[in-house]
C-alpha cells in the first residue's frame, strides 16, 4: 500500500472544497481530496451521488460553481477539456463513448493526438516527419493493444465489438494519451466475472508497471475494496467518509447511506 | 478510413526499432502466398496495402489514360467529372469525414472560380484581370481564397449542429448568388458572365490544340492528373492524425475534446481545407467551357455535390469520385430519355422535360442510396468484392 508515504510527496491531483448545481439540483456539495503518486483512489456512492460529475469537473467537462482543482500542480478550473487532456488527464465514460464507426486501432491511434507534432500540410503530403511520427505512434499502440490483449479486434470497427472489448478499447485509448492520472468511470459494469477479474488485473498493473495513480468509480464493492488503497464516499453530493476500505466499511454513515436513510 | 475496415489483420512480426536508424527503417517484404501478412508497421499503413490494391489502382489509371481516345465531346464531360471529383472529395472532408454538413459549397466554389478567373484575367479587358495566366499562381490562389472563406464561416460551426448548420451554409449560397450578381466588375453579371481562368502552365495552353492532342485532349489528362493528385492528397489527410481527429468529432464531439481534440480548431481546418478543395474545383470547372456567369453558383449546385457524396459513399475519397462521375455523366444518359419515353420533353417550357426529371432523380437517387445503401456506391463495390471473395459459397 501506498497510502503511509502519502504527506511527504506533492499530491498529483488535488480537489478542494468543489461545488456544482444544476438548476437548483446539487449535484456536487463541498468535496475535497487529494490523490498521491500512484496511488488507486476509489470514489464510490449510490446512483446520483455525484460520481459522474466530480469526473466531469476534474475532466473540464461541467465548470464548477466553487472550489479549486489542481492537477500537477496548475489549477485547471476554466481550462478547455482537450488542454486537460494534453495535460496527462485520461478518462474512461459510465456509458462507452469510442469513436463508433472507426477500428480499434484508430480508437487507440486518437488517444495519442496530442503527442503528434506535424500540420495539416504534412499530413495532405505524408511527408517525413508526418509518416515518421504515425509510424512511433503505431508502435506504441502495439504495446497497448498487447498489453491488454485486444490483437484479435485490432481492425473490427469498435460499435460490432462486444460490450466488454468495447471497455477494453476505452481503457487503450485513454492509456495511448500516456496519462499522469487515470480516471475510469464504473470500468466493470455490465462485465461478467471473467471480465471483471481481466479488468481488475489490468487496472493493477497500470498502477503497479505503469506508475499511473488511478482514480476508480464503480459500484462492485467488492473489487473496490479489494483494489483500493483509499476511498471516498459520496452521498447526495456530499463527502460521507474518506479512509481506507477497512476504515471506511466500519463507518456508520457509510451503511447508512448505502440502507438509504441518509443522516 | 473505414476503407480497410473490412480485413484482418495479422500482427506484425518486426516491430520498427525508435532508435537512431527512426522507425520504419525496417523495410520487409512480404512472403509470397500470404498477402495479408505484414512484416512491418510501414507496410500495414502504406496507402495501398496489398497488391490487389496496387494493381487495381494501375488498371484504372491505365484505362482512364486511354480514354482520352475517346469523342471530344465526352473528353470534355469526362474532365467536367474529374473536377467535379475534386469539389466533392472536398465536400466529404467536411460533411463525410468530420460530420458537419454543409449546403455551402456552391458558394466556395464561386469564391475559387472568381479568384482565379481575376487573376488570370485580361488586365484590358471588360472585367476585373491581373493578367496571371500561369495555374501555378491562379490555383493555389483560388483554393487559398476559398479557404480562407471558409476559415470565416467555420465560428459557425461551431455553435450550430446538424440540420441548423445546413440551414445557416445554405444562407451562404443565397447571399453569395445576391453578392456576384450585383459585382458586374467581378462576375460580369448575370446573362453575360465572364471569362473563365486561363489554364496555362510554362508556356503550355491546355485549353488550344497543340501538338500533344486536341484541345479536349489535353484538358482531359490535365483534370485527370489534378483529380490524382488531390485524391492522393485526401487519403493521406484522411489516414493523419488530422483526419482521424475529424472522425473523432464526427462519432463523439464530447469524447474527442476529452481525448485531447480542440473542437474549434478542427472544425475550422475541417471547412478550411473541404472549401480549400471547393475552391480548386470551381477554378479549374469553367476552365473547359472557358466561360461562366454568376447563375450558376445555386442551391442545385450545392444539392449536386452532396449527391455525389451520398451516392458514391459518405467518408471515402473513392466513394466521391464515383458518385461525382456518376452525377456529371446523368445528364448526358436523361438527354436520351425524349428519344426513349415520347411524353418526356426536351423543351424546358413543358412538364415534364429533361431538367426537371434531372433534379427528381438526383432527388430520388439520394433518397435510395440512404434508405438502401448508405455507404453509397462504395458499399455496393464491397458487397460485390465480398461476393467474389466468397464465391462459390455466397450467403
Ligand atoms: N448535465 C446534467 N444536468 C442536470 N443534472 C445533472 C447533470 N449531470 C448530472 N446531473 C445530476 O447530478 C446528480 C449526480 O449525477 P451523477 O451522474 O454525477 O451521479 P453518479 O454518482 O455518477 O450516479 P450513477 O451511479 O448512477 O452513475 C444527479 O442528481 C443527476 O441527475
Ligand atoms: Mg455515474
Amino acid at each position: 500500500m501506498t497510502g503511509g508515504a502519502r504527506e511527504a510527496v506533492p499530491p498529483v491531483l488535488k480537489v478542494e472544497d468543489v461545488g456544482l448545481a444544476f438548476a437548483g439540483v446539487k449535484a456536487i456539495d463541498g468535496v475535497s481530496f487529494e490523490v498521491a503518486p500512484a496511488e488507486l483512489f476509489a470514489v464510490i456512492g449510490p446512483n446520483g451521488a455525484g460520481k459522474t460529475s466530480v469526473f466531469n469537473v476534474l475532466s473540464g467537462v461541467y465548470r464548477p460553481q466553487r472550489g479549486t482543482v489542481t492537477f500537477l500542480g496548475e489549477d485547471v478550473i476554466g481550462r478547455p477539456p482537450h488542454r486537460i487532456a494534453a495535460m496527462g488527464l485520461a478518462r474512461t465514460f459510465q456509458n462507452v463513448e469510442l469513436f463508433h464507426n472507426l477500428t480499434v486501432l484508430d480508437n487507440l491511434m486518437l488517444g495519442r493526438h496530442h503527442h503528434f507534432g506535424y500540420g495539416p500540410l504534412q499530413a495532405l503530403l505524408w511527408l517525413g516527419r508526418a509518416r515518421r511520427e504515425e509510424l512511433a505512434a503505431r508502435a506504441r499502440v502495439e504495446d497497448i493493444i498487447d498489453f491488454l490483449d485486444l490483437a484479435a479486434w485490432r481492425r473490427h470497427p469498435v460499435r460490432l465489438l462486444p460490450y466488454g472489448v468495447q471497455k477494453r478499447v476505452e481503457l487503450g485509448r485513454a492509456l495511448a494519451m500516456e496519462p499522469r492520472l487515470l480516471l475510469l468511470d464504473e470500468p466493470v459494469a455490465g462485465m461478467n466475472l471473467e471480465e471483471t477479474e481481466d479488468m481488475a488485473r489490468f487496472v493493477l498493473d497500470i498502477r503497479d508497471e505503469l506508475g499511473v495513480p488511478v482514480v476508480l468509480v464503480d459500484h462492485d464493492m467488492g473489487l473496490v475494496m479489494d483494489l483500493a488503497d483509499r476511498v471516498l464516499v459520496l452521498d447526495f453530493g456530499r463527502p460521507v467518509a474518506l479512509g481506507t476500505p477497512a476504515e471506511v466499511q466500519r463507518d456508520p454513515k457509510v451503511v447508512a447511506a448505502y440502507l438509504g436513510g441518509a443522516p | 478510413m473505414t476503407e480497410r475496415t473490412g480485413q484482418v489483420g495479422v500482427r506484425p512480426g518486426v516491430r520498427p526499432d525508435s532508435g537512431p536508424g527512426g522507425p520504419g527503417a525496417v523495410r520487409a517484404r512480404r512472403p509470397k502466398g500470404r498477402p495479408l501478412l505484414y512484416t512491418a508497421y510501414a507496410q500495414d499503413m502504406a496507402l495501398l496495402d496489398t497488391r490487389a490494391k496496387k494493381a487495381g489502382l494501375a488498371l484504372l489509371l491505365g484505362a482512364a489514360v486511354l480514354l482520352s481516345g475517346l469523342p471530344d465531346d465526352l473528353l470534355v464531360l469526362l474532365a467536367a467529372g474529374y473536377v467535379a471529383a475534386i469539389g466533392a472529395i472536398g465536400l466529404n472532408i467536411v460533411t463525410g469525414y468530420a460530420g458537419q454538413v454543409s449546403l455551402g459549397h456552391a458558394f466556395f466554389v464561386a469564391v475559387g472560380a472568381y479568384t482565379a478567373a481575376a487573376v488570370s484575367g485580361d488586365p484590358g479587358g471588360r472585367t476585373l484581370g491581373f493578367g496571371i495566366t500561369s495555374m501555378l499562381v491562379w490555383l493555389p490562389a483560388a483554393g487559398a481564397a476559398a479557404a480562407l472563406a471558409g476559415v470565416l464561416v467555420a465560428p459557425l460551426a461551431a455553435r450550430l449542429r446538424g440540420l441548423y448548420l445546413a440551414i445557416v451554409t445554405l444562407g451562404l449560397v443565397f447571399l453569395g448568388e445576391h453578392v456576384f450578381k450585383e459585382w458586374d466588375h467581378l462576375t460580369g453579371g448575370p446573362g453575360v458572365g465572364r471569362p473563365a481562368a486561363v489554364p496555362e502552365l510554362f508556356g503550355f495552353r491546355f485549353d488550344a490544340d497543340s501538338a500533344l492532342g486536341t484541345r479536349a485532349q489535353s484538358l482531359y489528362m490535365l483534370m485527370l492528373v489534378l483529380l490524382v493528385v488531390f485524391a492522393v492528397a485526401a487519403r493521406n489527410l484522411a489516414r493523419s492524425r488530422i483526419g482521424r481527429a475529424f472522425s473523432a468529432i464526427r462519432d463523439r464531439d464530447i469524447a474527442a475534446e476529452v481525448i485531447g481534440v480542440p473542437l474549434t480548431r478542427y472544425k475550422t481546418l475541417a471547412f478550411a481545407i473541404s472549401s480549400g478543395y471547393a475552391g480548386c474545383a470551381g477554378a479549374l470547372m469553367y476552365t473547359v467551357t472557358g466561360f461562366f456567369d454568376p447563375g450558376s453558383f445555386n442551391l442545385l449546385m450545392s444539392v449536386q455535390f452532396i449527391a455525389m457524396v451520398l451516392i458514391g459513399g459518405v467518408a471515402t475519397v473513392s466513394g466521391a469520385i464515383a458518385g461525382a462521375l456518376f452525377v456529371t455523366l446523368l445528364p448526358r444518359i436523361t438527354q436520351e430519355l425524349p428519344a426513349l419515353l415520347p411524353f418526356v420533353s426536351a423543351d424546358t417550357t413543358q412538364t415534364p422535360n429533361v431538367f426537371q426529371i434531372q433534379v427528381a432523380l438526383y432527388g430520388l437517387l439520394i433518397v435510395l442510396f440512404l434508405v438502401f445503401e448508405p455507404r453509397g456506391l462504395f458499399g455496393i463495390w464491397i458487397r460485390a468484392r465480398a461476393y467474389w471473395k466468397s464465391w462459390p459459397f455466397s450467403y
